[in-house]
């Protein structure tokens, strides 16, 4: 984990409510996909964290959805101004854990991390399948990118009005080895149930610092207590207790 | 040169900060940042007899200018304390350090206490009596003189470590809280802990802490415990540890001025995980633009002439 001062570089909506904002510094605290950033924002208390959707040499992108007061103020930031992150936070997906071909199944704002994980597994050599669960068809985003990486797409819509109408769990393959969920809750639930296969899920919990320090974003799970931003936010399978 | 040393009960800090109890883990998380050697010395997480997992998540909620907390006092109980953080701090951090200890009766308090007192580590015992007491319908010792008295004897009858008493704020009277403390027997008092509070969350319409209510800590809450720290200051013969909403050097100056002998920082630490370092650099700076030579020399400032 490392602090640092990041410059926006673009910060454009991707749907209604949903924004791609690049930062500028230091990427070198980032080591596995599915890790988090913590962002202070100018007049509120607590850092917010956002997954850290790609990144490079210079650049991190982040995808994050207008829910609330930081989020809001973040849509409203422009291109040239700083902002204070800590980078590199928690455990991310264990690429070498996955399976030579391996499912990515993301929900809303939970795809993000998985086109990180995706261009890694790509690069270790794994076969990937995605499939990317939105409400409605005004809601998706990122499917162009997932598929100019090669993955085969499958996306899914409640309401039908794109793709597989359903939930991501009506838009699994028959066939593959291994699978990385992130997700709202009730998904992440649904996937566990559905999912043959051993797998990594990625949770979220409010957090006071992101850090491992206030035991804010504490949960049992089977191998012991774990800190959500520091033991996870990904999990295996095997270990979950609901 | 100005001097930042101060002295609590015969041991001499580099410096009046103190990272607070439950906002610093037992340093690990920090030590992997900076080198917390230059910290006067830091107080680990709340300490019970038993390991407790604390309270169901949501634990955290945002407020402004601070933040609620309802943790519940999660920690892997006093033998593993001592079996397997203490060694490992040690590898880090080589001051003595504060053990912060809570408890659920008085046997609870004297026990763990009594665990603690031997370790050579451990410079002062900081004994919590914000929690509920289970033999008296979950009060906590801390809003009944009375019983923070017993507590406060109990532990100095198994110490020889100097006793600091951390007292709640969610009382109408703490100076009557503070001496009978002083009575029983305490080295010090520190305070103050978190106020209880509350947010309901719009979109869901319920409460956002799972345990409904929980305490609320960092900047909004200085001035509450700066006018706690005046009072007991004036009312108790023994030294004071000031804390609540402290995040700059300027906040440490005002916390002695009110009658702090060392100062403690809490949420300031989660949103700034340099939050200590930063302050303990900055306080040369501030003392010299308020011709402030020595520290200790202000402590209680704002009482005298
Ligand atoms: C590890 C992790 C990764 C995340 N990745 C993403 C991402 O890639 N894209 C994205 O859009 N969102 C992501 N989130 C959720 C994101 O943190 C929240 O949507 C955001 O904090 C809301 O802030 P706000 O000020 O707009 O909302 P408010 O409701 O005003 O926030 C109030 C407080 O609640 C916290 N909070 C609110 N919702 C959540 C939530 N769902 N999870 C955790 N804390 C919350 C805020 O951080 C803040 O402290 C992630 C959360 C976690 C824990
Ligand atoms: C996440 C969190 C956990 C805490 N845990 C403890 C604890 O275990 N024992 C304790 O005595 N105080 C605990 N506190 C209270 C702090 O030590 C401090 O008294 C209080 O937060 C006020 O200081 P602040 O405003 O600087 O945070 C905790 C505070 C926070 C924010
Ligand atoms: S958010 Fe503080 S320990 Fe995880």
């Amino acid at each position: 984990m490392k602090q640092g001062i990041y410059t926006i570089g673009h910060n454009r909506p991707l749907t209604a409510d949903v924004w791609e904002m690049t930062l500028l510094g230091d990427t070198t605290p980032i080591t596995a996909p599915g890790q988090f950033i913590n962002i202070k924002l100018e007049g509120l208390f607590l850092r917010r964290p956002i997954s850290v959707c790609d990144w490079d040499g210079e650049k991190l992108t982040i995808i994050y959805k207008v829910v609330g007061r930081g989020t809001a103020q973040m849509s409203r930031m422009a291109p040239g101004e700083k902002l204070d992150v800590l980078a590199g936070l928690g455990n991310g997906f264990d690429v070498q854990k996955c399976g030579e071909h391996t499912l990515v199944i993301g929900g809303g704002v939970g795809v993000p991390p998985l086109y990180g994980l995706a261009k890694a597994l790509l690069a270790a050599g794994k076969k990937v399948t995605a499939v990317l669960g939105f409400n409605t068809a005004g809601e998706i985003f990122y499917e162009n990118e997932f598929k100019a990486l090669g993955v085969d797409t499958v996306v899914t819509t409640v309401d039908g009005s794109y793709g597989v109408k359903g939930f991501v769990t009506h838009g699994l393959p028959e066939r593959y080895d291994y699978y990385c969920a992130c997700g709202p809750l009730p998904m992440l639930k649904a996937v566990y149930n559905a999912a043959p296969t051993s797998g990594l899920l990625s949770f979220e919990e409010r957090m006071g610092c992101g850090f491992g320090a206030c035991m804010g974003c504490s949960c049992e799970t089977k191998y012991g207590n774990k800190r959500i931003c520091v033991d996870g936010p990904v999990l295996e399978k095997e270990e979950i207790i609901w | 040169m100005v001097d930042t040393k101060v002295t609590l009960s015969g041991i001499v800090l580099d410096n009046p900060v103190i990272p607070a109890s439950g906002t610093f883990g037992y340093g690990k998380e920090f030590a992997a940042l900076y080198d917390i050697n230059c910290l006067g010395t830091f107080s680990f997480k709340g300490t019970t007899r038993e390991a407790r997992f604390g309270n169901p998540t949501p634990r955290i909620a945002e407020c402004n200018a601070g933040m609620i907390n309802a943790v519940g006092l999660q920690n892997p109980g006093v033998e593993a304390v001592i079996a397997r953080e203490l060694p490992v701090m040690k590898e880090f951090f080589h001051k003595p350090v504060m053990a912060n200890v809570s408890g659920f009766s008085v046997e609870d308090y004297a026990y763990t206490c009594a665990l603690l007192d031997k370790e050579e580590q451990v410079g002062w015992l900081e004994v919590n009596i914000s929690c509920p007491n289970v033999h008296n319908g979950g009060m906590s010792f801390g809003v009944d003189p009375r019983a923070a008295a017993e507590v406060t004897a109990a532990v100095k009858a198994v110490t020889t470590k100097p006793v600091y008493m951390k007292l709640s704020p969610n009382v109408t009277d703490i100076v009557s809280i503070a001496r009978a403390c002083e009575e029983a027997g305490a080295d010090g008092i520190s305070l103050i802990n978190t106020l209880l509070g509350m947010r309901i969350d719009l979109r869901t319409k319920k409460p956002v802490i799972a345990n409904k209510m929980g305490g609320f800590s960092g900047s909004a809450i200085l001035p509450v415990a700066l006018r706690m720290v005046y009072q007991v200051y004036e009312a108790v013969q023994i030294p004071v540890i000031g804390m609540g909403g402290v995040s700059s050097a300027e906040d440490v100056i005002e916390m002695m001025l009110a009658g702090a002998t060392a100062v403690e920082v809490g949420a300031a630490n989660l949103v700034n995980p340099y939050a200590c370092r930063d302050i303990i650099a900055d306080l040369p700076r501030v003392m010299e633009q308020y011709r402030i030579n020595n520290l200790t020399e202000i402590i209680g400032g704002a009482h005298h002439g």
